[in-house]
């Protein structure tokens, strides 16, 4: 079969980790130094794929570019077949899996962590089933991949988490496990009702444009991929696992879950369940709204209570799905397309909040947010980037994270139906204000703890070493780069977000997500660090 | 003479070949057995077996698949009706005879039993289930179904030595004779009914001249029929006799005894084959003879799914005892079965889908179960029925491939991808989607999400790091634990070849993606 540059780094994202994640579980490599050396492969390769493919995409037409399709695979019965492609929504968050992954990858190879080797297979294995799970245009194998990237995490929540491990490891498997299924039902119910020649995105959407399912049976439908997907992404009130599971969690098995796995359902949302069943969606989007307003207030007022850093990151991060969700629910091309926004950078920001609070805990030896303070002095780059992550996670200009929280205000507004949400929904930027600036604040500024200095002694505190710092720069600079230059990848989002939502919102004018022109300038990240302090000193 | 000429004609001995060979082959390991010198090896008659399986798995094989593609014909008066369906079931069986005979061949390694008439027995159950699932007549099914189970009864108190065999022998035997009556009441009804319709407020023109037996007829009086309370009965009663076989709730009762006490190869045998026979005989039965009851037959059938499910499940999370826990989770396994049943009664008489996704659960279910039962007879324990999670613990480091060959059992019967065994469940969802079982559908997520419970705990048990002990005697304990495999044998071969058979089949399903 000939294939093209484009193709063969589209498939070799998929197979070259899971090619090194085989090696490494195998005896053939012992030697440490092969071990890392293979597993940056595997890590690098998906990486500069994922930015080459980026940049490659045809921005001027709508639907798939770099088609791979081998007919041959795949149940034949059930119209399944192989199928990888990319669109103007999954690119962004291809790349965004590529990047996440390989700073993932990167903190893996230095934590030192027992039986390494096995870590960075399954972490490999994870990250292949990641690629494949955006890069697949068949509905059963974007399942298939979602699981591949799923099964890993159980098992190194398992082996290598904190506390609790394995009672945690067994809740997440059966909540999640509950999760695919209830929305594998409802794929297997589009599977059955409609009738396309192969079960993948645009062959479904051909058919039903001819054809639509009635409305009993598309709310039905709607109804078990929300439930489904709800559970995966941690909708309110199925968001319980989350918290919990980050908190015990590896760091590179955190930020590769919040950040790019629990995509998975707000992909499938948006990509399927909207645009292929748009009365169902309508009918479901008031019960929609509320739940997700659920996930910013009630859930936005449990994190405030958190003093454990990881734990609030992980509730935080549940608190900001929320806000996709908001997007989803709206059901209009604007509301689709910042959720996108929203799920590329808030994949980005919350690895980085979990990359860092790992280096915190390196330096402190806790997660106590009571038990640290004044680290600001002995590590400025460390205060730095947690400032600038903290402040992306809020939402504030400059980072990507506006732009997509913004973009779903304004798809809220655009409805005055909408609006009592648009006004709630307002009151979760305070929130998330709140406990980012005060998380920000007991770490790095203040008194130095007495539990900090018994618990580092004579031990000087090292700032971010070299090892540390590309692996976060490299998240920092990409959500900098969203921020300063959105239109980046929300001129491909709208592409494809109005050839499908035309379909189902006829009636509602679309919007083209707000851009920033270059020249304008923007806050960058020492302003923002001046700005915080002046605010932390005004606070105390 | 010329009723003799049609009856010799009829008898065509050569459509069943492969019953006959087994049978011959059985007789001829218990002949080999009885004359064996003294100082020959006791485990020769295993190899004989294993060979002769093997090779008979491969010839049937290419006889039905490549020489002679099979249709559908009738031998022996109407006793028997082969073809496709009858030839694939054939070859599972001859497949999981071979398996035991190889997991057999292990667990007679170890012990005192005698091991000629542990494959002679394996080999006569399995020609009677072949013949079983082709039978298309009353009195040959019962036959059939009574020769396998008296097999079984030798087999479940095969290790004489054990308490708790000898216990399971006994319940199996009382339970198994059970079913047996309540099978054949609900037959002699059907019979009395179909010899003199009239007599009993029945119609059925001609019925003199017909076998009131056979299928054929019997599902002629039954469409005629469909309200007549004996028939129903008959019907309720032969049914509720094949549940009995397959474990479905409420007659599930003896299965976790039975599986507990048997020893490790028949309990894999009882969970596979026996299983597998009673699902295709059910198949058989309701798209056949009682396809005019369908209407009465749903509801029934319907709630038997959903109760096998749950109860299965449920109580499948409370065992401690491994060997009980996958007794349980088998008769949710038959829930899930039986809602492929349904669906093929729901297509009536096009329901070929439903039965190759029926087909396929089952060899799936084959390949993790022999997995499973494989790895878990190599624990040597004081007592062989203490199967408790605890031996298991950290057996990833002990014995990589023993740890991967049952993960992948084990999540394959869990049915979690990439391996064979959700592939299954995808293919038996789709079905009872397509046949509107929105009810037993919902059943299934939520059974399965409780079967990952028990499953993943075992897991766990299996990969994760034991908890930490404070006392030296776990040590002592795990240094014999295991039975030294050789690097290369069979048996290990075999074993990995299960798994790695799963693990290809859930990922590219080839010609089996196209058979339906």
């Amino acid at each position: 079969m000939d294939m093209n540059f484009n193709q063969i780094l589209l498939l070799g994202s998929i197979i070259v980790p899971a090619l090194t994640s085989l090696v490494l579980f195998t005896k053939l490599v012992n030697k440490q130094s092969t071990v890392t050396s293979l597993a940056c492969i595997g890590f690098i390769f998906p990486f500069v794929a994922g930015i080459i493919l980026f940049a490659n995409f045809d921005r001027s037409v709508s639907g798939y570019c770099f088609e791979i399709f081998y007919p041959k695979m795949g149940l034949h019965e059930l119209k399944i077949s192989f199928h990888l492609g990319l669109n103007g929504v999954s690119s962004p968050l291809f790349a965004m899996a590529g990047i996440v992954g390989l700073s993932a990858g990167w903190v893996a190879i230095h934590s030192g962590a027992k039986n390494l080797k096995l870590f960075l297979a399954l972490l490999l294995f994870m990250q292949s089933g990641l690629m494949g799970l955006f890069a697949s245009v068949d509905l059963f194998f974007y399942y298939l991949f979602h699981e591949f990237a799923l099964i890993p995490t159980f098992i190194m929540i398992g082996l290598w988490g904190g506390r609790d491990r394995r009672s945690v490891a067994l809740e997440i498997t059966i909540y999640l496990t509950f999760g695919a299924l209830v929305s594998l039902g409802g794929l297997v119910a589009l599977n059955v009702l409609v009738e396309s020649e192969k079960f993948d995105f645009p062959s479904l959407s051909l058919a039903l444009s001819e054809a639509m399912l009635t409305e009993s049976s598309q709310f039905k439908i709607f109804g078990l991929l929300l439930l489904g997907f709800g559970i995966l992404v941690a909708l309110f009130p199925f968001h319980t696992w989350a918290a919990k599971g980050y908190e015990v969690a590896p760091t590179s098995v955190s930020m590769l879950h919040a950040g790019v796995l629990k995509k998975f359902g707000l992909y499938g949302l948006i990509q399927i369940a909207v645009p292929l069943l748009p009365s169902g969606a309508l009918e479901w989007s008031p019960y929609l709204l509320w739940l997700a307003l659920g996930n910013v207030l009630f859930v936005g007022l449990v994190t405030l209570a958190q003093t454990n850093l990881k734990s609030m990151i992980g509730y935080g991060s549940v608190m900001h799905m929320g806000y996709c969700f908001l997007g989803v629910g709206v059901c209009s091309a604007l509301g689709a397309g910042s959720a996108v926004m929203l799920m590329v950078a808030h994949g980005l920001s919350v690895s980085l909040m979990f990359l860092l609070s790992r280096f915190i805990y390196k330096r402190t030896g806790t997660f106590e947010m009571s038990q640290m303070g004044g680290l600001a002095e002995k590590t400025p780059i460390l205060a730095c980037c947690f400032v600038a992550a903290s402040l992306a996670t809020i939402g504030l200009p400059g980072f990507g994270n506006f732009w997509g929280e913004l973009g779903v205000f304004l798809s809220l507004g655009e409805n005055a139906e909408n609006h009592i949400f648009l006004i709630l929904a307002a009151v979760g930027i305070i929130i998330s204000a709140i406990f980012g600036l005060r998380a920000v604040s007991k770490i790095f500024f203040g008194q130095v703890s007495d539990e900090l200095k018994e618990n580092t002694g004579n031990k000087k505190i090292l700032d971010l070493g070299i090892n540390e710092l590309l692996p976060a720069g490299l998240i920092l600079v990409t959500l900098l780069f969203l921020g300063l230059w959105p239109r980046g990848i929300s001129e491909r989002i709208d592409k494809e977000i109005y050839s499908r939502y035309s379909l189902s919102s006829s009636g509602q004018a679309g919007l083209l997500l707000p851009c920033c022109p270059m020249d304008k300038n923007q806050s960058d990240l020492s302003t923002d660090y001046e700005e915080l302090k002046i605010k932390s000193e005004t606070k105390k | 003479m010329d009723s003799f000429l049609n009856f010799s004609n009829e008898n065509l001995w050569i459509e069943i070949w492969p019953e006959l060979c087994l049978a011959l082959a059985a007789l001829l390991i218990l002949g080999l057995d009885l004359f064996r010198k003294p100082d020959s090896s006791r485990l020769l008659s295993g190899r004989i077996a294993i060979l002769f399986q093997l090779g008979l798995v491969i010839f049937h094989l290419f006889d039905y698949l490549v020489w002679h593609h099979t249709f559908d014909r009738v031998a022996f008066s109407g006793m028997l009706s082969l073809g496709i369906q009858g030839d694939v079931m054939r070859s599972f069986f001859l497949l999981s005879s071979l398996l035991v005979s190889i997991l057999g061949h292990q667990y007679l390694k170890s012990g005192s039993l005698r091991c000629g008439e542990f494959h002679h027995l394996t080999m006569l159950a399995t020609a009677g289930l072949m013949l079983l699932v082709q039978s298309s007549h009353f009195l040959m099914l019962f036959v059939a179904l009574e020769t396998v189970a008296i097999c079984f009864y030798t087999l479940v108190a095969y290790n004489r030595t054990s308490e708790k065999s000898l216990e399971a022998g006994i319940k199996y035997l009382i339970f198994g004779a059970l079913s047996s009556s309540l099978l054949l009441f609900g037959i002699v009804l059907i019979y009395g009914v179909g010899a003199n319709p009239e007599a009993w407020g029945a119609v059925f023109a001609g019925y003199e001249s017909q076998d009131p037996l056979g299928f054929k007829y019997i599902s002629n009086l039954l469409e005629s029929n469909p309200n007549n309370l004996l028939l129903k009965a008959g019907v309720v009663l032969i049914i509720a006799g094949i549940a009995f076989k397959i474990g479905a709730a409420p007659f599930q009762i003896w299965v976790p005894d039975v599986y507990h006490g048997s020893p490790m190869p028949v309990t894999a045998f009882l969970a596979v084959s026996s299983k597998a026979a009673g699902f295709f005989v059910l198949l058989n039965l309701v798209n056949g003879p009682f396809l005019g009851m369908a209407e009465f037959l749903m509801p029934l059938l319907g709630f038997v799914a959903t109760f096998t499910i749950f109860f299965g499940n449920l109580a499948a999370c409370a065992q401690q005892n491994l060997k009980r826990m996958l007794g349980l989770s088998g008769v949710a396994h038959a829930g899930y079965l039986l809602v492929a049943v349904m669906a093929s009664m729901q297509f009536a008489g096009n329901s070929d889908r439903a039965v190759w996704v029926l087909f396929f659960y089952l060899f799936t279910y084959l390949l993790a179960s022999f997995a499973v039962f494989g790895v878990m007879g190599l624990a040597r324990l004081k007592d062989e029925m203490d199967h408790e999670f605890s031996v298991y613990e950290d057996l990833v480091a002990k014995h990589p491939w023993m740890a991967f060959v049952l993960v992948s059992g084990i999540a394959s019967l869990a049915g979690i991808p990439p391996f064979a065994g959700f592939i299954g469940k995808l293919l038996l969802f789709s079905v009872a989607f397509e046949a509107k079982l929105h009810f037993s559908l919902i059943a299934m997520v939520v059974g399965v999400a409780i079967s990952i419970y028990y499953y993943f705990g075992w897991i766990r048990e299996i990969i994760f790091k034991p908890r930490p002990s404070f006392s030296d005697e776990t040590e002592e304990n795990e240094k014999d634990l295991w039975v030294k495999i050789p690097s290369f044998s069979m048996f290990k071969l075999c074993m990995i070849t299960l798994a790695i058979c799963s693990l290809i089949l859930g990922i590219w399903q080839g010609p089996f993606g196209d058979a339906f």
